[in-house]
């Protein structure tokens, strides 16, 4: 891997610098407007949309020769999209990476907020798919600019509206919007509604980047991020009946893992870096010896 | 009848480039009052509706609109929050085509507790009361309030939009065509529940409509434009009874009669 | 107290724009007055102007010239120059007008047709009803189509509905138009006696009938309308 020096055609962190000013000036205006979608000149990457040009773009513009970096992928650090962007990163940056949580300054992350609470000083960098909130529910870019600027937002309650008409609650699970700093309302990229309280009142910044819908937007530190609902059915995360098979960690997300092709199952933490933690701290999971030669 | 009009319009006039649409079109609106404004395809009359709507700036004159305090207000110099505002709570939009004024992918129940929701209604139970009440004043089985309104017949998608107009309980209430496109059954039915509920509330609405007959049965006054301009004006049943204007005489005496 | 309605100097001429602009004069310099609680028949051959000014009184037909003075409480309003509020307005609280067609609105029962007018004037749903009920029950309209539309009725029985709405309410002054011309000589008796009832609560009455025998049961005096033919000219 160690092949920078095949790269010194490459600038540091693959972008140009006058594109990453640009994004960086978008970004600071996107610190300024708390939950506001910032137009950005999203530049082609050398990876397909939806594997996360969005992020690697802000990643980019704000990863420094000191950082340390962590990308994970549904909160794993060993997925695909994690191993590839991580990777891409050592390659054009050289910089620093790891798998904990703590030990990283910029995590980039897709579908997940880790169980480890940030702390001022990190960044947390999402790949957002579809940026624009109310998109669903109306198609016109012009008009669901309007709605935000005069802060329309009843269309957002049709939608929840919806979901408990048809399903007796709000079935809405992951994406699910929120009102910034009381202003803005926000789609928080596909992650599990089960995160959305670790937005609130975040002492990290958290960034959100779009590629190829080429938007950035962002909440900064400390900052307000309430989930809507209705007074009679309020916002609820999800609760798992059990704890982690490997990790035995309660009030933590956690990821169905079949084991065989008879219905056998279990679940364990979405989260590996934490679960790995937790294991090395000597919490044992009722699975955990069974699966102790495929674990991680 | 309150002594205050609620709607003032003066001398609008909206061109095309050089093409009239409208000109110098002057009149006031009490509460509780239904203007019919008739004419052919062209003449100029839909574009006085969205000029008074708010839905196209017209070139020159000005529209006042009484508000909930009491104040004339120029609807043109007003910030487009509080326009957007007054439009989705003291006004209602009956389109010709339920298709424009519905979300055709949203629930009956949604489609009406969308106009609550936007004035900040929080309370699943209360919209969802509000809705099936509203269903029903129009007619529409309450059991219905999950299926989307492409689910449904003209007639009903019209009444519709008639209750996502009405639940907010506004003052004026505009009308494209409203029976438009609709079979004969089925406008009766929407002019007897439109008549009905326009008394009912107290509604003052201005309707747009090239059928006379609905102009008869819905309205207190009309107007009659032809090439952008109005040229008569008054008591519904003295315009069609004694038409004064050779083109008011001519679309008079062009009724079909039954 | 005040004469509810004077008529002074008014003509009516209709140009008919289809037809060349040919102007049809129908009445000129109409001047009459009508008294509260007296009961005044316009008569003269058909076609001469009857229906043409009662539809002036009612604001339905417009003024060419003169004044058509509606006093009501000391307030004097002149129709010929209203705007349609005011009209509308004189309408709903101080003339009352029985057509010779009732206009049938799709789907609204005969008993709500009737109630209607005292609607209008605030009066509860449940008052209203009964007392549409009570005046269709006086006339002779059979129970069962008191719910129905009458669109369908037969002549006879839409002019039932259409004289007891126009007889529901108190108004002041009251325009007839042949509200008996399709009656049977039973429900004409009916008429006139809810005409006499109305005359002896002080009500203007103002009608047309060419049926001899009501009209002079009701009449207080008859106003020969062919004195205000007005001349032809020679267009």
């Amino acid at each position: 891997m160690n092949t920078h020096t095949q790269l010194a055609t490459y600038n540091f962190a693959y972008l140009d610098e006058q594109t990453k000013r640009m994004i960086r000036r978008a970004i600071l205006k996107a610190i300024a407007i708390p939950g506001y979608q910032v137009p950005f000149a999203s530049r082609e990457m050398p990876m397909p949309y939806g594997w996360g040009t969005g992020g690697v773009q802000v990643t980019a513009s704000v990863l420094g020769p000191d950082d340390t970096l962590k990308v994970i992928d549904q909160g794993a650090d060993d997925t695909t999209n994690a191993v590839s962007i991580r990777a891409f990163f050592q390659k054009v940056a050289n910089v620093a990476v790891t798998t904990r949580t703590a030990d990283a300054t910029i995590i980039q992350t897709r579908h997940r907020i880790p169980e480890e609470t940030l702390n001022e000083g990190q960044i947390l960098v999402y790949q957002v798919p579809i940026p624009e909130p109310l998109r669903f529910l109306e198609p016109r870019e012009t008009e669901t600019r309007k709605m935000h600027a005069l802060e329309e937002y009843g269309l957002m309650h049709v939608k929840l509206y919806e979901d408990i008409a048809r399903n007796g609650h709000i079935a809405t699970t992951y994406a699910y919007p929120v009102k910034v700093e009381g202003r803005y309302v926000m789609d928080p990229s596909p992650t599990p509604k089960f995160d959305n309280p670790k937005m609130h009142k975040s002492q990290a910044l958290q960034l959100f980047g779009a590629g190829r819908e080429k938007r950035i937007y962002a909440i900064p530190p400390y900052t307000d991020v309430i989930s809507l609902d209705f007074e009679d059915h309020p916002f609820e995360v999800q609760s798992f009946e059990e704890p982690c098979a490997l990790c035995a960690a309660c009030d933590v997300y956690l990821d169905e893992v079949i084991l065989d092709d008879l219905g056998g199952r279990m679940f364990v933490c979405s989260d590996t870096d934490h679960c790995e933690k937790r294991r090395a701290d000597g919490h044992v999971g009722p699975l955990a010896g069974e699966t102790a030669e495929t674990a991680p | 009848m309150s002594d205050h009009s609620l709607l003032r319009v003066n001398a609008v006039t909206k061109f095309y480039g050089s093409r009239v649409g409208c000109r110098d079109v002057s009149f006031e609106l009490w509460p509780g009052e239904v203007l019919a404004v008739v004419g052919e395809s062209g003449s100029g009359k839909t574009t006085l509706l969205n000029a008074i709507s708010t839905r196209l700036m017209p070139t020159s004159g000005t529209i006042e609109y009484r508000m909930r305090d009491g104040q004339f207000r120029d609807l043109y110099s007003i910030g487009e929050a509080e326009r957007r505002f007054l439009m989705r709570t003291d006004w209602g939009f009956v389109h010709q085509n339920p298709a424009d004024g519905l979300r055709m992918t949203v629930s009956a129940g949604a489609n009406v507790g969308e106009r609550l929701m936007a004035i900040g209604d929080r309370h699943y139970g209360n919209i969802r009361g509000s809705a099936a009440q509203w269903l029903g004043r129009v007619e529409i089985e309450t059991n219905r309030i999950d299926d989307q309104p492409r689910e449904f017949s003209g007639g009903m998608r019209q009444r519709l939009q008639i209750a996502r107009n009405l639940v907010t309980g506004p003052r004026l209430v505009f009308m494209d065509e409203p029976t438009g496109g609709l079979d004969v059954s089925v406008q009766a039915r929407l002019l007897d529940l439109m008549r009905g509920l326009v008394n009912d509330l107290g509604l003052a609405a201005i309707v747009v409509t090239h059928d006379l007959a609905v102009a008869r049965l819905l309205s207190h006054r009309m107007m009659v434009m032809k090439d952008g301009n109005v040229i008569e004006h008054g008591l519904t049943d003295r315009v069609l009874d004694d038409p004064r204007e050779p083109y008011t005489q001519l679309l008079v005496s062009s009724i079909l009669q039954v | 107290m005040a004469t509810p309605l004077v008529v002074s100097e008014v003509a009516k001429s209709f140009t008919m724009h289809l037809r060349d602009g040919v102007r049809l004069p129908v009445v000129e310099k109409v001047n009459f007055a009508v008294a509260a609680g007296e009961c005044v028949v316009l008569g003269g051959p058909s076609g001469i102007g009857k229906s043409s000014i009662l539809k002036m009184l009612y604001g339905n037909y417009s003024v060419d010239s003169g004044q058509i003075l509606i006093t009501r409480d000391d307030v004097t309003v002149d129709i010929a120059g209203a705007d349609p509020r005011t009209i509308l307005s004189i309408r709903r609280d101080t003339i009352g007008y029985v057509s010779q067609f009732l206009r049938t609105v799709p789907r609204v029962p005969a008993v709500d047709v009737v109630a209607e007018p005292l609607l209008a004037r605030g009066r509860s749903q449940e008052e209203a009803r009964a007392r549409a009920r009570t005046l269709l029950e006086k006339l002779n309209l059979p129970e069962q189509l008191w719910s129905l539309p009458p669109a369908t009725f037969s002549g006879g029985e839409q002019q039932r509905v259409n004289i007891a709405r126009g007889f529901i309410t108190n108004h002041p002054l009251l325009l007839l138009d042949e509200p008996t011309a399709s009656l049977d000589a039973e429900n004409r008796a009916v008429v006139i006696e809810l005409i006499r009832a109305k005359k002896e609560a002080g009500t203007a009455l103002l009608g047309i009938f060419h049926d001899s025998d009501v009209r002079e049961q009701v009449a207080d005096r008859i106003i020969d309308v062919s004195e205000f033919r007005a001349a032809r000219d020679a267009a």
